[in-house]
């Protein structure tokens, strides 16, 4: 008899899955979308799940996590209710053009707004057959199937998500907010596919949030492409705020020409286990690339950041700074990246992870990695795993300020050096708050939303 | 206001002060003097609460109540500062939001409500020039990346803001050029009245010439061997500690 581990029982699960409804995703996806799938099912097919036998996956036990019954979703759900009903986000204060995709659907009813000439903002599927041009040229061209099995993943079962296309020398004033919704009333299963284009001389601020709307059980596999062209600049925001039934993946890969600038800054309040993977390649002179996150965990939430920047090119900069607090049983994982090619000369490349551990059964695990093929290079790396500083604790205290809130204080200024460096300065208001209220334990929910995602 | 009575303090089962007597009344100066190492600083750190440091046996009472009971921070609430001898570099936390945040929790203490933003604004105002603290430094993170004055400034600053019942300066003069001591001086004798008091720690004679103190202590292994006026200082700082030795034994 053969024993099975739950990772190939998933693995054999998602493949007869995609062998029953190929023909249901196929016809409901445009053809650019179906090019990729029979490689992406083969590699699929050959990685599998990752196991924590997987260095990149060591400290993330998956399997624990996909495990379980949920339903799929294969076709557009016209949702019944309107969306007005269940969800309101405080949208005129944060002043940005909102996308709502619903459980990995672009929503039909979405009015993005009014924006300069060529920008294009839709469905991802929509995108494929009416922009078929801008669409072959970048979909699935930066993220690799070949590497890890939950990218194939993706890119096998990929419908529909975010499109963004912005012209040369254009700018985007407002930022583009995607809201992701999760309703239903079973445990679902959601493939979600951005791509975001940004041409050269452009400019665009993106806000990707996340509300799980009912309190079942959403395994989300995420993934976004975005490409910035010579001297464009892409800053994206990233909040997760998720019941703790959820779990997401998320990879996010970024190709970028000379000159251009990336910022992405990933806030983790909630989730039941968050994994981002970030994959950046500086592909030409002068790029800089900025990653921050910031993740806040406890009870048995797990967040893992994975980070790979690869200094194709020379003279880029790159700045990895990352910072957890974790509490109860909470664990955390980082394993940062840093690939210097021979040709990369001039590359600056630093990388910072810093944690606290606020319960003896937290726990954190770190990993920088540095990878240097060229003589000629700046880099720095460095992590620390403590506890809150006794000797600022007492400070504080001798001042007559309560040990609760000496603590609150304290994480404060700690998740602060993260949220400061969100691009839009209303979400970094916005982001203090819920910080705030997160760290105090009070539910983190947005104030003008009907249904409590914490 | 203060009374210390037999006060013995221990640190990993190591004594080091070995029966402190002392009292302070309201409107008093006094200045507690002594070679390093004699238990100047544990004596400040026991008195505010530090938990390193274990209290064997003694008294001490302040404004009537037991202080050795008391949390850290009721003791800063009800009136007893520390100014630091290394004050701590706190990243992220600016002093505004410190000092806002200590104000309101003293506030609450004491049964009375926020104080309000035009208040707060003008107190820090007014206590920035008490102690000649640079305004762009109050908007940076505690301590963080200021210089040994800047931080002893700081420390004035803040007892300027909370104005203590009863003040500790712990070795506040050590680090300072003469005119950062002259206006730290000028600062503790502005906050000067007839209802606190300060005890000043210090190893040199040097600040007492700013501040004059109206009893001074000789502390050494871990005991109040004198105590006198003011020509006290002069006498240690004209022949050292060295003869103390012989005078102890």
């Amino acid at each position: 008899m053969n024993e099975t581990t739950p990772a190939q029982d998933i693995k054999q699960d998602l493949i007869s899955l995609f062998r029953q409804h190929t023909g249901l995703l196929e016809t409901g996806s445009g053809h650019i979308m179906n090019l990729y799938r029979e490689q992406a099912f083969n590699d699929f097919d050959r990685l599998g799940i990752p196991t924590t036998r997987n260095e990149a996956y060591k400290y993330t036990p998956l399997e624990k996590y996909l495990n379980g019954n949920y339903d799929v979703e294969l076709n557009v759900n016209p949702f019944k209710v309107d969306i007005s009903t269940i969800f309101k986000c405080d949208i005129p204060e944060l002043d940005t053009h909102v996308v709502l995709v619903l459980n990995g659907f672009y929503y039909a009813g979405n009015l993005p707004g009014i924006f300069p000439p060529g920008v294009i903002i839709c469905g991802l599927n929509e995108a494929s057959t009416r922009f078929p041009d801008i669409f072959h040229k970048h979909y699935s061209q930066y993220a690799d199937t070949s590497a890890d099995g939950l990218v194939a993943l993706n890119t096998l079962f990929a419908q529909d998500g975010v499109f963004i296309f912005v012209p040369r020398n254009t700018v985007i004033e407002k930022p583009i907010q995607i809201i992701n919704l999760s309703h239903s009333d079973k445990n679902l299963r959601l493939t979600r596919r951005n791509l975001i284009v940004a041409e050269e001389n452009s400019k665009v601020d993106v806000v990707l949030c996340d509300h799980t709307l009912s309190n079942h059980s959403y395994l989300a596999n995420s993934l976004t492409e975005v490409f910035a062209g010579e001297n464009a600049t892409v800053n994206y925001n990233r909040l997760q705020n998720e019941n703790t039934l959820s779990t997401q993946i998320n990879n996010l890969f970024i190709h970028q020409l000379g000159n251009s600038r990336f910022t992405g800054n990933s806030i983790s309040l909630h989730g039941g286990l968050v994994r981002n993977n970030f994959y950046a390649t500086l592909g030409g002179r002068g790029c800089e690339t900025n990653l921050y996150g910031l993740f806040l965990c406890d009870d048995s939430q797990h967040v893992a950041n994975f980070i790979l920047i690869n200094h194709a090119s020379p003279e880029c900069t790159s700045n990895q700074l990352f910072k957890g607090i974790l509490e109860g049983d909470a664990t955390g994982a980082f394993n940062g990246k840093i690939l210097v090619q021979p040709d990369a000369q001039k590359t600056q490349a630093y990388q910072k992870n810093n944690n606290i551990l606020l319960s003896p059964d937290a726990r954190m695990n770190t990993k920088p990695h540095l990878e240097i093929y060229a003589d000629d290079v700046k880099c720095s790396h460095g992590a620390t795993v403590g506890q809150l500083d006794p000797e600022a604790m007492f400070y504080l205290r001798s001042r007559g300020i309560g040990e609760k809130d000496a603590r609150l204080l304290l994480m404060f200024a700690f998740a602060q050096e993260i949220v400061s460096k969100i691009t839009v300065p209303l979400l970094q208001e916005r982001i203090t708050e819920l910080v705030e209220k997160r760290l105090k334990g009070e539910l983190s929910k947005c104030n003008n939303c009907d249904i409590r995602c914490g | 206001m203060l009374i210390i009575k037999d006060l013995h303090v221990s640190i990993d089962g190591k004594e080091i002060l070995k029966g402190i007597n002392l009292t302070v009344k309201a409107g008093e100066v006094h200045a507690v003097m002594g070679p390093n190492g004699s238990g100047k600083s544990t004596l400040a750190a026991a008195l505010v609460g530090r938990e390193l440091f274990e209290i064997t046996s003694g008294s001490v009472t302040y404004q009537g109540e037991n202080l050795l009971e008391m949390s850290t921070e009721d003791r800063a609430r009800k009136g007893l500062f520390l100014g630091f001898q290394y004050p701590v570099e706190i990243p992220g936390v600016s002093i505004v939001n410190f000092m806002k945040t200590a104000i309101n929790e003293h506030r609450k203490f004491k049964g009375m409500d926020p104080i309000s933003a035009s208040d707060f604004l003008k107190l820090m105002r007014d206590k920035k020039d008490l102690v000649g603290l640079h305004t762009s430094l109050a908007n940076r993170s505690v301590n963080e990346g200021f210089s040994g004055g800047e931080k002893k400034k700081n420390e004035i600053f803040q007892m300027a803001i909370l104005e203590p019942t009863l003040a500790i300066l712990d070795e506040t003069d050590s680090g300072l050029d003469i005119d950062a001591m002259k206006t730290v001086a000028g600062g503790v004798n502005k906050l000067r009245r007839k209802d606190n008091a300060t005890i000043i720690i210090t190893h040199y004679q040097r600040l007492l010439d700013y501040i004059i103190p109206d009893f001074v202590h000789v502390l050494y292994k871990g005991r109040i061997v004198k105590s006198s006026g003011k020509e006290l200082a002069l006498e240690l700082e004209e022949k050292g500690y060295d003869w103390l030795n012989q005078e102890s034994e």
